[in-house]
């Protein structure tokens, strides 16, 4: 009897295991061939039926990318854009998510519910005006242009808001009585406390930071102000169908993020589960 | 003796009261003081980026720009305009066919990704990073692979048919397949970010449940639809929610997989991408803010009545 269910469950999971193998390739496919791409030469991509492995592997379709297009500058601008609306959000957020957690003043729920409405709109309603404010300033083409509105986030304050709201009252009662201010004890008692909501914001953060497009594409298009997103769109405006050279701009575009991911994996895996539950 | 006595209990305690006050009335004032001083940049940040830009569209969408960025009031001309001409109805009805098939088909399969890696499995962390991959991965490039793998000469989905004595279509420049192509990727890009959810929405679920079920003789499939399904709509809900926002803003893969040049652009720009053109391209600013007012009128609509709606579906414990 449990020999029969056992050789059942095997065929199950056997079962199990081929779709979820399916699956994994159709996943992973794409990057699979977009890095054998970038190793071939122009012939080799248009060759029919296709080549699926170089001859030779050419390299210097990666070098061609920096050749024609300032690479590492969209490398830099990238990571100093990312960096500084990470650290930024996680500050700013988190100092205003403590406040409407646990700090009682006039006009909080006004001041609350007006933010939450931010959340309800599409990004594009923003754009325009804030493209204006950007031609105001005279910020078109810099970097503070990628950055400064990105500092700050609704959903990042809402989202740690949800953290600081579920803490026991006691700490920062003894806190107080220890003579503490609101600063101090935001700064000691409940930032550390709140680490997995930071951890979550961070990478929410960094993921759409390195990843948009639209923004970029807008405030900046001198080639050495350009992210890496829009480094792309543009690598495809100029080199239409030279896939070899458009793959090696992928992988030199994708890499740093699924490098951080594979590392982070429990951290991403962990944030993302998160959100959904808060 | 007596009423001295009560006197200064009395005066006692209104010293004591009095000093309860201002220590109360200092503390309040320390609260009130942090208070705004914590919130004041997100909420000026959001007043000056985000707030007053989405008074400042609304307004837009009623004007007309010229070409050194004068405007002029026109009522609701643009609106007029808007709701006559075929490239935008077009695009609304492209967004929600996108919309409408991306967001079940995505949801489904990412459950049922996700009750195969809640099994007894080995292995279940490393599919789980593969299938997670491309959420990690920039749309510009996701774009890009997808674009080479969907050429109708040179492209590897192509060559496979080929290899089995079929021709595949072009995919991404006959009109009228070219939107359907758009969701395979988008569901492919989004698949993996739902799974990690509705995975750990799986494990929240307690075993009590399941081992009840068997013992009352419940097979595989009731349990999936009498217990999976009904724990899980809070979290299908969310997701749901979420789906849709970010689904009616579709841009960056028609932007990068088809283009403005393409003879498939009519069939599948969506609004978003309708609203850059005429934002940032065509310079027909007030008209593209009336595109942005009305997408956010549409999500508004669509959020509420989800809202309405959950209370027959959603399964709260």
């Amino acid at each position: 009897m449990s020999r029969s269910i056992g050789v059942k469950g095997k065929r199950i999971n056997w079962i199990i295991h081929a779709i979820l193998i399916i699956g994994a390739l159709i996943m992973v496919t794409p990057f699979i061939w977009m890095i054998l791409t970038s190793l071939k030469t122009f012939g080799e991509t248009t060759q029919v039926p296709p080549v699926i492995f170089p001859k030779k592997i050419q390299w210097h379709n990666y070098s061609d990318v920096f050749g024609t297009l300032p690479f590492l500058k969209f490398y830099w601008n990238t990571i100093i854009t990312t960096l500084a609306k990470t650290v930024g959000q996680l500050f700013l957020c988190s100092l205003a998510a403590y406040a409407f957690a646990r700090i009682q003043f006039p006009g909080k729920n006004v001041l609350f519910i007006l933010m939450l409405t931010v959340l309800m709109v599409p990004g594009q309603v923003f754009l325009l005006p804030q493209y204006m404010i950007m031609v105001k300033l005279g910020w078109l083409n810099t970097l503070q242009a990628l950055i400064v509105p990105g500092l700050f986030s609704a959903f990042g304050t809402f989202l740690l808001r949800q953290f600081f709201m579920s803490m026991p009252k006691e700490l920062e009662e003894a806190a107080k009585l220890d003579g503490c201010n609101h600063f101090q004890i935001y700064w000691h008692i409940m930032l550390p406390l709140a680490k997995s909501g930071l951890i979550a914001l961070a990478i929410f953060t960094a993921l759409w930071s390195w990843n948009d497009l639209m923004w970029p594409l807008i405030v900046n298009s001198s080639p050495d102000k350009m992210t890496l997103s829009a480094g792309l769109a543009s690598l495809q405006g100029q080199h239409l169908t030279n896939y070899s050279l458009l793959m090696a701009g992928s992988v030199l575009a994708i890499w740093p993020m699924i490098l951080v991911f594979i590392f982070l994996q429990k951290q991403f895996i962990e944030g993302i589960a998160l959100t959904g539950s808060k | 003796m007596n009423v001295m006595n009560t006197e200064l209990r009395k005066g006692k305690s209104g010293i004591k009261l009095k000093a309860a006050s201002s220590f109360k009335n200092k503390s309040k004032r320390s609260d009130w003081f942090w208070g705004y001083l914590m919130i004041a940049p997100t909420i000026l940040g959001l007043a000056i980026f985000y707030m007053w830009p989405t008074i400042q569209t609304i307004y837009f969408s009623f004007t007309k720009w010229g070409a050194f960025g004068n405007h002029e009031w026109i009522g609701l001309e643009n609106y007029k305009q808007l709701f006559h001409d075929p490239n935008v109805l077009k695009a609304f009805e492209n967004t929600l066919i996108y919309t409408v098939i991306t967001v079940p088909v995505g949801i489904i399969l990412s459950i049922f990704i996700a009750v195969f890696l809640n099994q007894k499995i080995k292995g279940v962390s490393f599919y789980r990073t593969l299938y997670f991959l491309p959420v990690v991965t920039m749309p510009a490039a996701i774009a890009m692979v997808w674009k080479w793998l969907y050429n109708s000469d040179f492209g590897l989905i192509n060559e496979i048919l080929r290899s089995v004595g079929m021709k595949g279509p072009s995919w991404i420049s006959d009109p009228d397949i070219a939107l359907y192509s758009i969701i395979l990727v988008a569901v492919w890009s989004s698949v993996g970010y739902n799974m990690v959810i509705f995975l750990s929405g799986l494990q929240g679920i307690s075993k009590t449940y399941y081992e009840a079920a068997t013992i009352d003789g419940a097979g595989p499939f009731t349990k999936f639809f009498k217990i999976t399904l009904p724990m899980l709509t809070p979290i299908i809900f969310f997701v749901s929610i979420m789906s849709l926002i970010n689904a009616f803003q579709v841009f960056d893969l028609i932007l990068m997989m088809i283009g403005s040049t393409s003879n498939a652009i009519e069939e599948t720009q969506s609004v978003v991408y309708l609203f850059y053109q005429n934002a940032f391209v065509l310079n027909n600013k007030g008209f593209a803010a009336a595109i942005a007012v009305v997408l956010l009128a549409v999500i508004l609509v669509i959020t509420a009545i989800q809202m309405k709606l959950q209370k027959k579906w959603v399964h709260y414990e």
